[in-house]
């Protein structure tokens, strides 16, 4: 069982220090060529931990790329790096188990970050109210002092001020909502290359500062080495948060959860963004992007949810595709109009309303709202839905026909916080 | 020729605000969905455009008066 990050321990400097050891010196940025810790970053493999997997160095390279192609002069030339903590899918909890836990490991791999893209100003943003905050303000001020002091900021707790470039924008203009098009790493907060990590990939970052791509390399999948972070729920004994070699068959996951508690129905994989599978032969699949998206699942930000026997699955998308259109950006209209739509028809069909136009209509509006917004929140739940609709098919037959095979409807539930209802917000009112 | 494509058409999802303009000055090329925004002839936020429908595709987004829709090279 290979442990790295630090999970369940104090969170003092001290600590931190027996526990890692001390963070080496991290050469600079020169010029057009990041430090040298990109090319560890590159033998290591490390592949984004927030959801999307994107390779880490690939991110280090265009930022430095898209500063030096700048004048010298140019007031948009010094990159930005921001620590993503915002963990805005609600069946998460890795982020702030780690920023409680390792916090130092996180700001070691901020700082690292920042030396290697030559960045003037770095930022460690989780979201308003979050219980990691008080923790975070005494492991910045414990610090002894460097050249770039790391400032703790806390946009809106919404799902999707998450992404990136609602990330950049709320550093750059104080507005949460993502961006389009959407390269921050060119052009992110004040039009300035903007690099955005998740907290998770920073402390891998902590990690290989201090041991080397090899060591880093030498557990998990070869196409996306190392351990990482599971948030896991729904039916297992102890649900919670483990660190896991990437490419653990799904099985073990469970185990280490402490087993199911009934038999599985099904899982949701990756999050509300993400995708239901069945559960039939998916116990064996691993736990890597590669292998997830084969088996037609979606690992995104490392979240397992079991959807137990007695629970219905139909009820469960229901309640999760309704907070999901609430959470719109409210920018375009295929998703703020598009996702309420949905929404309805799925409640409909979760509900055993007759309706025989609605598997035509249902199958029309997942098109429509794909591919048509300025961020990818409309595509998940057009994926979640999709999804859901095959995965459980046999469900929404009974459905369609007035019936539901889970009585009972007990078990565990998936979280899913007061809904708003979603609505044109030009301005950002919503997202300050 | 006809299926020489010369330009993209873009569509920025979050200047457009759904009035709908383009449809009517480029109805091979836009149609509205059923929330009154527009929808390109292939589903996505980009079209390839051919020289015979370069008219209509200047048509919409010249129509446009939130400046969503442009055309590149």
């Amino acid at each position: 069982m290979t442990e790295r990050l630090g999970l369940g321990s104090p969170p003092s400097l001290a600590d931190h220090l027996r526990t890692f050891g001390p963070m080496p010196h991290v050469d600079g940025r020169s010029g057009s060529s990041p430090g040298a810790l990109v090319d560890e970053v590159e033998s290591a493999g490390l592949r984004g931990r927030g959801g999307g997997w994107f390779p880490t160095h690939l991110k280090l390279r265009a930022v430095v790329d898209s500063s030096a192609s700048r004048g010298r002069l140019s007031r948009t030339r010094q990159p930005i790096v921001i620590g993503n903590g915002m963990e805005g899918e609600p069946a998460s909890s890795k982020d702030v188990v780690l920023l409680t836990s390792s916090p130092h490991l996180v700001l070691d791999g901020i700082e690292a970050a920042a030396r290697t893209v030559g960045a003037t100003e770095a930022f460690l943003a989780v979201h308003r109210g979050s219980p990691a905050i008080p923790v975070l303000e005494r492991a910045i001020a414990e610090r002894p002092d460097t050249e770039l002091p790391i400032t703790l900021d806390t946009p809106p707790a919404r799902y999707v001020a998450s992404e990136e470039s609602a990330l950049s924008h709320w550093i750059g203009d104080g507005i949460a909502q993502p961006v389009y098009p959407d390269r921050p790493f060119q052009k992110g907060a004040d039009g300035r290359p903007t690099l955005v990590q998740n907290v998770e990939t920073l402390a891998h970052l902590g990690l290989i500062a201090r041991h080397g791509g090899a060591w880093f390399a030498e557990v998990g999948s070869p196409s996306a080495p190392g351990t990482t972070l599971v948030s896991i729920g729904g039916a297992v004994r102890h649900p919670g948060v483990l660190e896991a070699p990437t490419g653990t068959p799904v099985a073990h996951l469970i185990e280490r959860a402490g087993g199911a508690t009934s038999g599985i129905r099904g899982f949701l994989t990756g999050g509300y963004g993400g995708g239901w599978v069945a559960s039939e032969g998916f116990a064996e699949t691993s736990w890597d992007p590669d292998s997830m998206r084969a088996a037609g699942a979606v690992i995104g930000a490392s979240i397992l949810w079991a959807v137990g026997d007695q629970v219905c699955p139909l009820d469960e998308l229901d309640r999760v595709v309704h907070w999901m259109a609430g959470e719109s950006a409210g920018q375009c209209g295929p998703c703020v109009f598009g996702l309420p739509a949905l929404s309805e028809d799925v409640h409909s069909l979760a509900s055993r309303a007759v309706d025989p136009q609605r598997p035509t209509r249902l199958q029309r509006r997942l098109a429509l709202v794909t591919g048509r917004g300025g961020c990818k929140h409309p595509d998940g739940v057009a994926r979640l839905v999709g999804t859901g609709l095959s995965a459980f098919a046999d469900e929404v037959a009974a459905h369609e026909d007035g019936r539901c095979t889970a009585t009972a409807n007990v078990g565990a539930r998936l979280p899913v916080p007061p809904a708003r209802v979603a609505a044109l917000d030009g301005r950002g009112r919503d997202f300050r | 020729m006809s299926d020489d494509i010369m330009r993209t058409l873009h569509l920025d999802p979050i200047a457009c605000d759904g009035r709908g303009l383009c449809h009517y000055a480029a109805p091979d090329l836009i149609d509205l969905d059923e929330w009154g925004y527009p929808l390109l002839r292939d589903g996505g936020l980009r079209l390839g455009v051919t020289s015979s429908e370069l008219p209509q595709a200047r048509a919409a987004v010249e129509a446009c008066p939130m400046l969503a829709l442009h055309l590149e090279k």
